[in-house]
């Protein structure tokens, strides 16, 4: 299937690594090297992606972007026919070349299940975590006439589909019914007019014949486990498996120069959400912790949970800072993303702004005001994707609760979000526009506006966005993807302590009393103040608050609580601005106050 | 690094230029190789397979899926008319039958013991393409279409707004930094590709719809005013089906900006002659710009066509023209002065790989590379 599986390498002799991401936008690449017996990240370049034309493949962009990498090594790794020089010597070429891609427009899926709820959702969570954006989801009570379901299919040509439906030895005429709703659509594919749309079957395994039946060979039909085999229990594993299998030999094959990108590469080229998942599941599950990532893209937000064990992933189509800045500033209108803007600035103009980030995507803020305004969308960008994470990733719905005499009172039914502010641990942010932020408090505020983390939470970044690198490193060199997560991708912001509980305007929301080795600071935070101490990395310090009633630490609301709070580059911000967060309605008022947060996190300084 | 790759727009005079012209499923090539076509010649067609209707048959005759297809009194293949009678059920001792009659026309494609449903196929949807670029055939590829080629004065745009359109090139505005206002249209650019020079106004823009014209091509829109005239804010830039009757091109970006002189004078030498012009445009991943085609004839064109072999897509080097596209200097014009290699602060605090313009009034700027566009042509 793919040549670069087939290759061996002796960990040993790995000495220089090289590592590109196609993005939608950009390709980034990066040199990770053996310094003093250690593996440590030295260089990153970046170009624009070149899968359209004139260029049509994607490998010009990977060229171009280790062609700067490598200028700025001093080290050359391009050779006069355009391709990577290996093994190393001296200083000319790398010993191995490993890629993640979402350029293309990464996975595009539709999913089919009987019940949106149940096997529908259960397809859908299988697909969001192999990487794929769902275009639709088609079910039998999705509300839609069955004509429609199936023009739908026809105009969004997905590149693949995911069908699923009944438990096993359950019904088997409503998921044998949406079969036939697909075949006659004859659904065609995005890349490639030769190639047969991959159809995957994970439905009721006794329906299974039935399904063959309905389609012919116009489609390739595999068939994989039950997504849902009891109600339950969800078995995503195999779908998923089948997804990236068919990904990349049917889809990742047809676009334009991958064959060849294919055939540099080292390892399997991973489709890039996939390997970041892959890293903050190796966080979470390394620290005992539940932790939530974040990539902000051009086109897409991804965002990754890990609660209680629990990973869950979904991709915002079209909530993004490049080609899609424009719909999120539909989706969450300009007075939301002016809320964050603390400068006067005409809205006539900034709407045209928007719109010409969007036709020309790979610009960058040059001006302050550019940049505040960016960073002011990018918030709306987060909260909107957050929402749609926090509606998905939910206990399994259609199942029964157990419940006890304690329970009487309890309201709780089934699919509640398994997401829970109060119980997050880590908070990292990837992406250009929280990666690439002129300075880490400005990293940090977006996080915290947008995220809204309540109790203590502990916020890091990926330093330049390396995380797709390393979770497709880590297949081929763990030691050293390890290494070089440990020392240079993750930095760690700080800590965010906040209470739940409304803003009221004037009111004292918590005291606080902050002990340690440099820092020791205790006083009261009145309702919308933000203050920022300084916490050193790898600094330590105790903290205790005590919230008036109405907020809520973790404990209870007006209970006190301690917490142990890790220092970083920003160090240990105290928020006092109510969850869910408000800004006052008072146009003067919130100015004023907003004004005072920038000024408090030293968000803009004056650049000499 | 003394040359960095960017994307840009083309602007060609005079340049070797083929279209691509495919049906989305397989049929029929109406033309030869050699052929001379016509812009709007059809050049290929085919049958899609028409819709679906799904029919519950069981649950119309109340019977069981599996006794479906014993009580079908029509079989697959079998083509119905509206009316005619589809099933029949066997009733009880031969009384209390149920029937169902087809709602619509089609043929039955296939009739399911498993769910009781018959999906009947509409009648067939014919698809045609025409030729688009006037020229000759250049490939026939069999079942599929063709490849036309032919010289041509050849421009891209950076976004448009609905499909195909043809007609000859007529100027509403004199000057490339005067504003398209409705004033400057009259009946005469009925199916005509009008050519304004800097934003053309809302109120232009459905004067000119309502005056049948073919298309609107200007330097630039205002935001608000687009989100008027298609009822909906733009979200994404994936367009090209919208039907306002009239394709709107914008050669230079939102806002108050005057189109580009070589885009404006290239177009003002060929007024009068018929274009072709198509308004999708996919920001993303496989871009696609809007585009003027203006097929040149045999008298125009000139064997050397150097300047366009010579070009080397996308590198950006000094003394390349370049169109600043990020304020504080947007829309500005220029030429490529120094590159230097190490990283730059930028105002906004960013570090980023930075390239001098030399502006066309002989001031020199410094922005970063990512904010610069080539002027291809």
């Amino acid at each position: 299937m793919n040549s670069a599986t087939e290759k061996k390498l002796d960990p040993d002799q790995i000495n220089v690594i090289l590592a590109t991401d196609c993005g939608s936008t950009t390709t980034k690449a990066i040199l990770i090297e053996k310094v003093n017996g250690e593996y440590r990240q030295t260089y990153r370049g970046e170009a624009p992606t070149t899968v359209e034309e004139p260029a049509a493949d994607v490998t010009v962009g990977v060229v171009n972007a280790v062609t700067e990498v490598g200028e700025l090594a001093g080290r050359k790794l391009i050779d006069e026919n355009d391709e990577i020089i290996r093994p190393a010597q001296g200083d000319v070429g790398c010993d191995i070349y490993i890629s993640t891609s979402s350029a293309g427009g990464g996975l595009q899926m539709m999913v089919a299940g009987v019940v949106r709820e149940m096997s529908a959702a259960s397809a859908k969570r299988a697909a969001l975590g192999a990487g794929a954006i769902v275009m639709d989801t088609i079910c039998s009570n999705d509300k839609r006439l069955p004509h429609e379901q199936i023009q739908r299919i026809r105009e969004l040509r997905p590149d693949m589909i995911l069908l699923a439906g009944g438990t096993d030895g359950g019904t088997q005429k409503h998921v044998v019914q949406l079969a036939e709703l697909i075949a006659p659509a004859k659904p065609q594919p995005r890349f490639g007019g030769t190639y047969k749309m991959p159809i995957i079957y994970a439905g009721n395994q006794e329906a299974t014949e039935l399904v063959e039946e309905a389609f012919d060979e116009d489609v390739k039909l595999t068939t994989v486990a039950n997504v849902r085999p009891v109600l339950e229990q969800e078995n995503l594993a195999p779908a998923r498996d089948a997804i990236h299998d068919l990904f990349l030999e049917h889809v990742m094959a047809h676009a334009p120069g991958y064959n060849k990108l294919i055939s540099w590469a080292d390892a399997p080229i991973m489709p890039t959400p996939g390997a970041v998942g892959n890293i903050l599941q190796t966080i979470a599950e390394r620290q005992g912790i539940n932790a939530l990532g974040v990539d902000i893209g051009g086109a897409t937000t991804d965002v990754f949970s890990v609660f209680d064990g629990t990973f869950n992933r979904t991709v915002s189509a079209n909530l993004g800072m490049s080609y899609s800045i424009s719909n999120v500033c539909a989706s969450a209108t300009l007075p939301m993303i002016l809320r964050w803007v603390h400068l006067n600035m005409d809205p006539r103009a900034l709407q045209n702004h928007i719109k010409n980030k969007m036709i020309r995507p790979t610009t960058i803020p040059q001006t302050r005001e550019a940049l505040v305004f960016e960073q002011a969308v990018a918030r709306e960008a987060l909260r909107l994707a957050y929402i749609q994470h926090k509606e998905f990733a939910t206990t399994l719905k259609g199942v029964q609760q157990q419940r006890t005499v304690g329970d009487t009172f309890s309201q709780e039914t089934s699919g509640q979000s398994i997401v829970d502010n109060m119980k997050l641990n880590l908070l990292v942010g990837s992406g250009g526009v929280l990666s690439h932020a002129p300075n880490m408090q400005q990293t940090a505020a977006m996080m915290i506006d947008a995220f809204e983390p309540e109790g203590m939470t502990v916020l890091a970044k990926d330093s330049i966005f390396m995380m797709p690198h390393l979770g497709v490193l880590a297949q081929v060199h763990p030691a050293a993807a390890l290494q070089v997560f440990e020392r240079d991708c993750l930095i760690y912001l700080g800590t965010c302590i906040a209470p739940r509980g409304f803003y009221k305007a004037g009111k004292t929301c918590f005291e606080y009393k902050i002990t340690g080795k440099t820092l020791n600071e205790s006083g009261e935070m009145v309702c919308g103040d933000m203050r920022l101490f300084p916490l050193g990395d790898d600094e330590w310090a105790s903290v205790s608050v005590e919230p008036r009633r109405g907020y809520d630490f973790g404990a209870g609301s007006g209970k006190r609580v301690e917490f142990k709070a890790r220092g970083g580059t920003v160090g240990l911000i105290l928020d006092a601005r109510g969850r869910p967060l408000m800004v006052p309605a008072d146009e003067s008022r919130h100015l004023a106050e907003l004004n005072s947060w920038v000024e408090e996190l030293k968000l803009y300084p004056e650049v000499t | 690094m003394t040359q960095a790759y960017s994307p840009g727009l083309q602007v060609r005079r005079q340049t070797l230029h083929s279209s691509r012209r495919i049906l989305p499923i397989p049929g029929d090539v109406l033309v030869k190789v050699g052929e001379q076509v016509t812009a709007q010649q059809i050049v290929a067609q085919t049958f899609m397979p028409g819709d679906v209707t799904p029919i519950n048959v069981a649950n119309q005759i109340s019977v069981a899926p599996a006794e479906v297809p014993g009580c079908m009194l029509f079989q697959e293949g079998d083509e119905v008319q509206v009316g005619d009678l589809l099933a029949r059920s066997k009733g009880i001792f031969g009384f209390f039958k149920s029937e169902t009659k087809a709602k619509t026309a089609g043929t039955i494609e296939s009739i399911s013991h498993v769910t009781g449903q018959v999906i009947l196929r509409g009648a067939p949807l014919p698809i045609q393409v025409r030729a688009y670029q006037a020229g000759i055939i250049k490939e026939v590829i069999p079942g599929q279409g063709v490849v036309i080629e032919s010289q041509v004065t050849f421009l891209q745009g950076i976004l448009g707004i609905g499909g195909e359109a043809y007609g000859k090139i007529q100027f509403a505005c004199q000057i490339k930094d005067q504003p398209l206002t409705e004033d400057l249209l009259d009946e005469s650019i009925k199916g005509k590709i009008v050519i304004g020079g800097a934003r053309m106004t809302g109120t232009a823009v459905k004067r000119g719809i309502e005056l049948g014209a073919a298309a609107i091509v200007s330097g630039g829109i205002d935001d608000e005013d687009l989100k008027e005239i298609l009822g909906y804010d733009l979200g994404v830039a994936v367009t090209g089906s919208e039907h306002l009757g009239t394709t709107l091109i914008i050669t230079e970006g939102f806002g108050d900006i005057a189109m580009a002189d070589r885009t404006f004078n290239l177009l003002k030498e060929r007024e009068g002659a018929e274009a072709a012009v198509n308004g999708t445009t996919q920001i993303r991943a496989g871009v696609l710009r809007p585009e003027i085609v203006i097929p040149l004839d045999i008298s125009m064109t000139s064997d050397s066509s150097a300047e366009d072999v010579e070009v080397t897509s996308g590198l950006l080097e000094t003394g390349v023209p370049v169109r600043i596209i990020r304020d504080p200097y947007f829309g500005l014009l220029g030429e490529v002065g120094e590159m230097p290699t190490e990283l730059r602060t930028l105002e906004s605090g960013s570090q980023s790989r930075v390239l001098e313009v030399i502006l066309d009034s002989g001031e020199k700027v410094i922005v970063p590379r990512a904010n610069v566009e080539l002027i291809e042509g």
